[in-house]
């Protein structure tokens, strides 16, 4: 046992030097090629077949993986591909048992359906270690469009552009381009630099410059970019982290969820990354689970998931939980957090509230529960910053778009978890961008389509 | 439990399933093995004449072909017969019958067609007191570039002559074994019966490359970028075999001849098939090359519990009882009508029953109701071929149901009659028998 394995407080080091990357390595070990073969042998080429219909992005699943069971995994990307560039992305991170896999007749026969998203990494990890480009640009169109935010929408957006012959700019405020994909999923979901490779993979096409540390709002506005591009696309994201609204928050050791994963995903060394020995993690969705489990995989004794609502109501998808559970993290439910208790200003414990649904409401019970901690990670979620998207009309905090990702702003598309309807999703931020390139190209185009 | 026990040509085994004549049956030391698992006979690999052994190629001799998860469907090879010396071959057979004398062994034999070659080597395989003999009229291989193998099986004179020579060298029963390389295997089984044959064998294997390297344009397998067709067999051929066994039962003139079946038997199950249609004993070879000699304890308890379930004291009594229920086409009951029928909490909504007879057959199946994924039989469509049945992916999903007599068949809008009719008697067929009405 490490040293400081026990070490109260928050505290790095907790493991052996030698336990980090085992406990952080690749959460699916990718498929080898008789596994591939073997499992693609199970899929039934369904008619219409319901996974591709369940997938956002409308990949034909039953094609690539015959494709894959042909020994023609580079056919089997492009089909991916075509569809979804960042396949490779959403292979390691759709919640597939929600999606495709929860849609796969298998499922329903035997409750073990075929492993879409593995299939999928099989195929495109292919591809992309051969980099092997399947789409070359139309001629040039001599249009520009500016791209605002490098995450899943806005690459997925501006590599549909630059296929179609337009020039793109991609504006993004951070120090590294991919957004969530790079600064805000489980290290052990993507690892080896996946996410950087697949922004190099994606800009291969040409026509994608990427600027980075530009801010909306700070030093770049959106009227500004209106001006000097025939099209703005944003794919923005939420900023904002809520509160906890609970006494006691502004405690040392309360910390954003969402901080402490892209830390960790920017870490050069993980024993250096602190955490604390009793973690409480207060939110319900994928956040709360990566948080969770990576402050345990990162040595923490005890790490307890708090969520105000019921199992049935979590965000974090059945095999999210069971991942968690598996790894030793505690998930308990029906709890509201109502007090962040300190000792010397530093975080001693959280105190929370039973509650439960009455008439469709939640509601406190009143009475309380105490469970000692010294970091408190908040994970209830993330809000869109309004002030970055100037005079555009919003609906419930996020921007209105159409069913192509215009804006109230003529000139101006938006897609990903910045605009209403989304659901969180790489996959559906994949698929707005796109869509909404083919909207920006008809428009631009007057109405050609090509 | 039933009793397995055979009696073929005069040959007794402890149960049916014999090991056909390959490399599972050079020699003492795999026969041996073999028998200690529990088969109830070999067939020893084939012998050639006292001289040089054949020489065999020494880059691959196998190709394949497969299923899911490698699952090996069918095999092929460009091996010969033994290349070890007929003297140490009899030799250990002798030893081999004189420790196991319940088991049958029998010695499979090529020489070149002439009548001293055979004269020659029958006293030597009678002396090793082996219970039969095989003729091998069906390597495809190398040997019939010789004369010898399919070369011999493909000339039913020759079949003949030899067979009637072997009669006249030996006491021993005589089995011939015969090539499915051929368009009408009863012509050489009528020929080895008119020879005096004691039983036939079927089928050898089947002509065939199993693949091309597109690489290096060689077919598989491959010796040094060359290939040549070799035997095939395994589970893929069984049909082929069943078909040829099934047509020299029911001719009239090999009808009660003695058949051992071979082609792609794996299981209890593929033995009593083709012991449905009159094979006495049955030959195994790929599937034990697949798993090992373990597998006929499979292929003794299944036999056994299912002739248990059946009520079949002993192999006779279902030996060749599916040989009646075989016919020509002409002879099919054009009355007997069945629809498919989906059975809806076992379907798993994959739509391949509609696909396939949407594209491909007879837009009988719908893939929707009311806006959700449904497939239903149409009956006024439906012709009854049961392409949907064999694609579905679900045991028992889809089957045939018969439409009674007297009900209407809503396809055609026509009662179903309640007797039998063929298109001997059809009003379509030109050359129906019917009497023609008087002018």
């Amino acid at each position: 046992m490490a040293g400081s394995a026990l070490k109260e407080g928050i505290a790095p080091g907790r493991l052996e030097p030698g336990d980090y990357a085992a406990n952080f390595a690749d959460l699916h070990p990718p498929l080898d090629r008789h596994e591939a073969h073997v499992e693609a042998d199970r899929c039934y080429f369904c008619y219409d077949a319901p996974c591709m219909n369940a997938c956002p992005t409308s990949i034909d699943i039953a094609m690539f993986i015959r494709q894959i069971a042909t020994d023609n995994p580079m056919g089997a990307a492009e089909t991916i591909f075509s569809q979804n560039i960042l396949g490779g992305m959403c292979a390691r991170v759709c919640p597939t048992e929600q999606l495709c896999e929860e849609a796969c007749v298998r499922e329903e026969a035997e409750g073990k359906p075929v492993k879409i998203g593995q299939l999928q990494r099989y195929a495109t990890d292919i591809a992309m270690q051969e980099s092997r480009q399947f789409f070359t640009r139309a001629a040039p169109t001599g249009k520009r469009i500016a791209v605002v935010g490098a995450g899943p929408a806005g690459l997925a957006c501006a590599h549909r552009l630059a296929v179609k012959g337009h020039d793109v700019t991609v504006l993004d405020a951070r120090p590294k381009a991919g957004g969530l994909n790079e600064y805000g999923i489980a290290s052990y979901k993507t690892v080896d630099g996946f996410a950087q490779a697949e922004v190099e993979y994606v800009t291969a096409i040409g026509g994608i410059t990427i600027e980075l540390g530009q801010r909306l709002g700070a030093n770049v506005s959106l009227d500004d970019l209106k001006s000097r591009y025939d099209a703005v696309f944003l794919g923005i994201g939420l900023g904002g982290v809520n509160a906890l609204k609970a006494e006691g928050e502004d405690a040392d050791g309360v910390r954003d969820a969402v901080d402490f994963i892209a830390e960790l995903r920017q870490a050069e060394d993980l024993s250096t990354l602190a955490v604390g020995r009793r973690v409480v993690v207060i939110g319900g969705g994928m956040t709360a689970i990566d948080a969770a489990v990576q402050a345990k995989l990162l040595g923490a004794e005890e790490v307890t998931i708090c969520y105000r609502r019921g199992k049935q109501e979590m965000n974090a998808s059945g095999f999210e939980q069971d991942l968690a559970a598996s790894k030793g993290v505690t998930i308990r439910h029906w709890l509201a957090p109502k007090r962040v208790l300190t000792r010397d200003g530093k975080v001693a414990g959280i105190e929370l509230e039973y509650t439960q649904l009455v008439d469709g409401r939640l509601v406190g019970l009143g009475h309380t529960m105490t469970i000692a901690c010294d970091q408190v990670f908040k994970a209830i979620g993330q809000s869109f910053e309004p002030r970055w998207a100037e005079g555009l009309a919003l609906v419930g905090g996020r921007i209105d778009t159409d069913a192509e990702g215009r804006t109230s702003r003529q000139g101006i598309w938006a897609g990903g978890d910045c605009v209403v309807g989304g659901d969180d999703l790489t996959v559906t931020a994949v698929a707005q961008g796109r869509d909404a390139a083919e909207s920006i190209h008809t428009s631009l185009m007057g109405g050609t389509h090509g | 439990m039933a009793d397995l026990t055979t009696h073929f040509a005069g040959i007794k085994s402890p149960n049916p399933f014999w090991l056909a004549s390959a490399p599972p049956t050079d020699k003492a030391y795999n026969v041996e093995r073999a028998l200690k698992a529990g088969w109830g006979g070999v067939v020893w690999k084939t012998l050639g004449e006292e001289g040089p052994p054949v020489v065999n190629v020494n880059g691959p001799r196998y190709g394949a072909i497969w299923g899911a998860d490698r699952r090996l469907l069918g095999l092929n090879n460009i091996e010969l017969i033994t290349d070890r010396a007929l003297q140490q071959n009899l030799r250990e057979i002798k030893e081999i019958k004189m420790k196991w004398p319940d088991r049958a062994v029998v010695v499979s034999i090529m020489v070149p067609c002439e009548e001293e070659s055979w004269k020659a080597i029958l006293p030597l395989v009678e002396e090793t007191g082996a219970d039969g003999i095989e003729l091998n009229f069906g390597c495809p291989h190398g040997m019939s570039e010789r004369g010898m193998g399919s070369a011999v099986g493909q000339v039913p004179e020759y079949v003949e002559m030899v067979v009637r020579w072997c009669k006249q060298y030996t006491r021993m029963p005589v089995i011939t074994k015969l090539t499915p390389n051929i368009t009408d295997v009863r012509k050489p089984a009528r020929a080895a019966k008119a020879g005096g044959t004691d039983a036939v064998s079927l089928i050898n294997t089947i002509n065939s490359i199993t693949a091309v390297n597109l690489d290096t344009f060689s077919p598989e397998p491959s010796i040094d970028g060359k290939g040549t067709h070799g035997g095939y067999c395994g589970p893929a051929v069984k049909p082929i075999a069943l078909s040829m066994v099934s047509e020299i039962a029911r001719d009239p003139e090999t009808y009660g001849l003695p058949i051992s079946g071979i082609g792609g038997i794996s299981t209890w199950r593929d033995a009593a098939e083709f012991m449905a249609l009159g094979s006495g004993t049955v030959q195994v070879c790929t599937a034990a090359m697949t798993y090992g000699f373990k597998i006929v304890e499979e292929m003794i308890t299944g036999l056994s519990n299912w002739m248990d379930e059946k009520g079949y004291a002993s192999v006779d009594e279902f030996v060749g009882r599916a040989v009646r229920n075989v016919t020509d086409w002409q002879y099919l009951n054009l009355n007997y009508v069945t629809k498919a029928r989906i059975d809806q909490d076992l379907c798993i909504k994959c739509g391949r029953c509609h696909i396939a007879c949407e594209d491909t057959s007879h837009q009988a199946i719908t893939k929707d109701k009311d806006g959700k994924r449904h497939f239903e039989v149409m009956d006024d469509e439906c012709v009854g071929c049961n392409l949907c049945v064999n694609v579905c992916p679900v045991d028992d999903c889809i089957t045939m149901v018969e439409v009674a007599p007297g009900l209407v068949d809503q396809r055609t809008g026509q009662v179903v009659p309640g007797e039998y009719a063929n298109w001997t008697t059809h009003p379509n067929n030109p050359m129906a028998k019917v009497a023609e009405p008087a002018e």
